[in-house]
């Protein structure tokens, strides 16, 4: 490196490095997810990451809205009818190979598209069997995906995050500049060449194990991390610094819990990161545990402590792509339902005209058209060809569920609660319908369950519902509108379940005190009216009591008491409602 | 994406494994579903038999690779020909890429033709493509509804009948369906469950052992693919002829009264849903039995057999945490003894 006025030598952090050693390997490293909202700081990691990069690789956008066909080609039809015959367009992923491809908001990718991203990464190419087209091109291609989601509701779609080597938070990686084109260079050339010894590779192996850690591509990228940062340190053999930094750059992140047996640390000072490259003859040879234990201590260190203190069940779920229910329901409604094939139609008349479809019809008659006519357009479609795109219209039902987990009775009654969601899941998802859950007790209300249709996915939250503390109603009421007005938005059909005795105590604020929380929660409940949603309130408190059918009448909803309700009949109770 | 891992190479993953043989040995159990944990290599297995299976006879020319010696499954133009040459053709393992149209899935009017010369030619889809082979969909759980359905129908009947664009044909469409897909993006129905033969469940290997063969494997492979492959092909060669030699054997399998009646009492312990269940098992055990060299039928083969072939059959009680497999292993245990 050169040092010309300013002789400071920073040491890039984390981030900065992912970018070098991506730029030294983009392909085989598939690229990185970079968490942090947009900003200079997301700014200098991607000029880093250009500066880096050897010039044969261009940097591309991959537009967040780009649909199906737009990923992976298909028929120009433009030209398709100029030249009079089946002329092919590129899909961006095609286009992309070689390239640096940048997808921004990547938390807003919808799964059907993640998952025709990630079967191009792990093929290197991109098939086309669309609109009587069949032809595969190269698409071997890095992906950048800039993640700026802040909940937990908006990830990146696991199929992507799952593919990309490195996964970085700027929010605690200054801003700097880092030139290393020359280390990145050489790097390459020596790639092949390195070698990397068989204890680090089980040494990265059973480090990933022992975080808990579920794919085998993880350690695949700690490897190929490993010797690409070598071949950047100048070097030809893998060293355990080299192992410690992939881990630390790609285990970390993808650990879901720390190694349960500690084996005592012994000698060794732990933490290797910055020491200079050393002779490789004379080191000592550790042990394979010992090479084990100094990765997991790589991994540890960059490890918020307490991350992994709260029940098993709920940090595991959170990854798992909430934003699906969402993202596909926003896709429901761009397309109007299912497609259904085509009919012969008027596109005028709300149709949506396909194309290829009504290029088929015309295509036979080419022919007897042309002949009478003179030369002028290639393809000659008449009004009979045009075909219409036909959806079969079947709107789903969403039933959702606030439980109420407060006060003394909650436990049995979350108990049946589950049971009844369990239960209705189970049925639901044969009519492909959908069970959404709101728990609300202490001070919130807080969304256990995005609409789903996936049972396992509902044990595992369910598995981690608590119970006790005040009744903070009027946030339920508000939590389920929110979730019933965004599922109506995709055109679905919402169902508002109360599992509770309608006795609010904790306002919106979360203050104390029965009759400013009752008057609160009966005011959004008159919201509910105004919405006019189906709604149902099953009261659940031993006796029941007006206050629950006050909320079912001011919510112009239906009543039942059902105070030794289980699983069995409350979920036969919501069953009945859920029918049209 | 040129080379593809060896099938032999593949450690850990032995029921996805011994579900895939069987199906090579024979199509008519049914196809199987592989659902479970990324990362795990399905797509890897499913696409490593393309260079493993044994090749097959076909009638030169004909594109939907008729089988000679078959005479009752021929297409139109096979069964108008005179006489049948032959050569040896690679069985097809043909991807069913997301995003893929029904129209090429089908088959459809031959757009270039008709455009540019107004002929009405029959363009053969995917379908067509995948006869007598293996047709792949990795995520079955995101295609569209109605291409699933229209899938599950052909796979079935054997047969693609198509009428549209005013074309009216049909051809033969025999293939093994293979699914695979992850729980997380949601569930197959379970009517399109139960018309999978057999279903596995592909879970990342707890043993480090087993990690560690598998990470540096594909590491290796990644590294230098011919080289790999070269050193596993005398593997693949081996599991070949184990094919070809099951194939022989499958219609001299003897099965005995009292493994039927064995079967029978254990798809009614487990209350499966009607007889598909049954049906799959027999063919499974006594493929099963072909391909080791056993020429009947016993207990250990049902055993092996019974979990891909029941678990994604047995009636969901969601408030039982008991995973369909724990149950069936002690079904299993239960009739047929530990």
């Amino acid at each position: 490196m050169s040092s010309k006025k300013q002789t400071v030598i920073m040491t890039p952090g984390d981030a900065t490095i992912a970018a070098v050693l991506v730029a030294v390997d983009p392909l085989g490293l598939g690229g990185v997810l970079v968490r942090g909202t947009s900003g200079p700081v997301r700014d200098a990691w991607l000029a880093n990451l250009r500066k880096n990069l050897p010039s044969d690789n261009a940097l591309r956008k991959l537009p967040m809205f780009s649909n199906e066909d737009r990923l992976i080609g298909g028929l120009d039809i433009a030209s398709t009818l100029r030249v009079g015959r089946p002329m092919i367009e590129r899909g961006l992923l095609a286009d992309a190979d070689g390239a640096i491809l940048i997808l921004s908001s990547s938390e807003r990718f919808s799964p059907q598209k993640a998952a025709i991203v990630a079967a191009a990464m792990d093929t290197g190419e991109i098939a086309i069997e669309r609109n009587g087209l069949t032809t595969r091109s190269a698409a071997r291609f890095c992906l950048i995906a800039l993640d700026e989601g802040d909940t937990d509701e908006e990830v990146t779609p696991r199929a992507l995050v799952e593919r990309l080597a490195f996964h970085v938070d700027l929010s605690d990686d200054a801003a700097q500049e880092y030139d290393a084109r020359d280390g990145v260079w050489s790097a390459r050339l020596r790639l092949p060449e390195i070698k990397l010894p068989d204890a680090l590779a089980t040494a990265i192996c059973e480090a990933a194990v022992g975080l808990g850690i579920a794919s085998l591509r993880a350690p695949l990228f700690a490897l190929k991390a490993a010797r690409v940062h070598c071949a950047f340190d100048g070097r030809t053999i893998v060293s355990q610094d080299d192992a410690a930094l992939a881990a630390r750059l790609v285990l970390a992140p993808r650990a879901t819990r720390l190694p349960s047996s500690e084996r005592p640390i012994e000698g060794e000072q732990s933490s290797s990161q910055q020491r200079h490259p050393r002779d490789e003859e004379d080191e000592p040879q550790p042990s394979a545990d010992e090479l084990t234990d100094i990765i997991l201590e790589a991994v540890k260190a960059v490890l918020p402590p307490g991350l992994f203190e709260r029940a098993d069940a709920t940090a595991g779920g959170r990854a798992a792509g909430r934003s699906d229910a969402r993202v596909s329901a926003k896709q429901t409604k761009a397309r109007r339902g299912r497609p259904a094939g085509t009919e012969k139609g008027d596109p005028g008349r709300g149709g949506r005209l396909n194309l290829v479809e009504t290029l088929r019809a015309a295509a036979p008659w080419q022919r007897l058209r042309i002949a009478g006519a003179s030369e002028m357009p290639k393809v000659r479609v008449r009004r009979e060809d045009f075909r219409v795109n036909r959806y079969r219209r079947r709107s789903e039902t969403t039933a959702i569920f606030a439980v109420d987990a407060s006060g003394s009775a909650a436990l049995h009654r979350l108990a049946e609660a589950k049971g009844a969601v369990e239960l209705l899941l189970a049925d639901c998802y044969v009519r492909r319908d959908k069970i959404a859950l709101v728990a609300f007790r202490g001070k919130s209300a807080d969304i256990l369950l995005p609409p789903t249709r996936s049972l396992q996915r509902a044990k595992r939250s369910l598995a981690a519902l608590p119970g006790g503390g005040g009744t903070p109603l009027c946030a339920a009421i508000e939590a389920s509108l929110t979730i019933a007005e965004t599922i109506r938005r995709s055109g679905g059909n919402p169902i508002l379940v109360f599992l509770t005795d309608g006795r609010a105590n904790i306002s919106r604020d979360g203050s104390a005190g029965h009759s400013a929380a009752m008057a609160e929660a009966l005011e959004y409940a008159r919201l509910v009216r105004t919405g006019g949603f189906k709604t149902l309130v099953i009261d659940v408190s031993p006796q029941p009591g007006e206050a629950a059918r006050t909320l079912a009448t001011t919510m112009a909803g239906k009543y039942v008491a059902l105070p030794h309700a289980n699983a069995g009949v409350i979920s036969h109770t919501v069953s009945q409602a859920m029918r049209p | 994406m040129s080379t593809r891992y060896p099938f032999s190479a593949i450690a850990g993953q032995d029921e996805l494994k011994l579900a895939l043989l069987l199906s090579a040995v024979n199509p008519f159990i049914g196809g199987l579903l592989a659902f479970g944990d990324r990362g795990t290599g399905k797509s890897t297995a499913v696409r490593s038999l393309a260079s493993l299976l044994p090749k097959m006879r076909a009638v030169a020319g004909c594109r939907y690779r008729c089988d000679p010696d078959s005479l009752d499954s021929l297409c139109v133009e096979c069964k108008a020909r005179d006489s049948r040459p032959s050569r040896n053709v690679p069985v097809p393992v043909v991807d069913l890429p997301l995003g893929a149209t029904e129209d090429r899935v089908i088959g459809a009017l031959d757009l270039e033709r008709a455009l540019t010369r107004g002929e009405k030619v029959f363009e053969p889809g995917l379908l067509a493509n995948a006869n007598r082979g293996f047709l792949y969909i990795d995520e079955v759980n995101l295609l569209d509804d109605h291409l699933v359905d229209l899938l599950l129908d052909v796979a079935a009947s054997g047969e693609n009948v198509v009428e549209r664009e005013g074309l009216s044909l049909r051809h033969p469409a025999q293939f093994v369906l293979v699914g695979s897909g992850n729980p997380e993006e949601g569930e197959l129905r379970p009517q399109l469950l139960d018309r999978f033969g057999l279903s596995v469940e592909v879970r990342t290997p707890t043993d480090v052992d087993t990690w560690i063969e598998i990470v540096k494997r594909r590491d290796a492979f990644e590294r230098d693919p011919a080289g790999f492959c070269a050193h596993w092909q005398h593997h693949d060669a081996r599991i070949r002829r184990r094919i070809a030699a099951g194939r022989r054997r499958l219609g001299r399998v003897v099965v005995p009264y009292r493994t039927l009646e064995r079967a029978a009492a254990l798809c009614i312990a487990l209350k499966t849903d009607g007889l598909r269940g049954q049906l799959t098992l027999m063919r499974a055990a006594r493929t099963l039995a072909a391909y080791e060299g056993d020429l009947e039928i016993d207990d250990s083969h049902l055993r092996r057999v019974a979990a891909p072939a029941l678990r994604h059959r047995l009636r969901r009680n969601p408030l039982d945490e008991t995973g369909s497999t724990a149950r069936i292993d002690r079904a299993v245990a239960e009739l047929l003894g530990p």
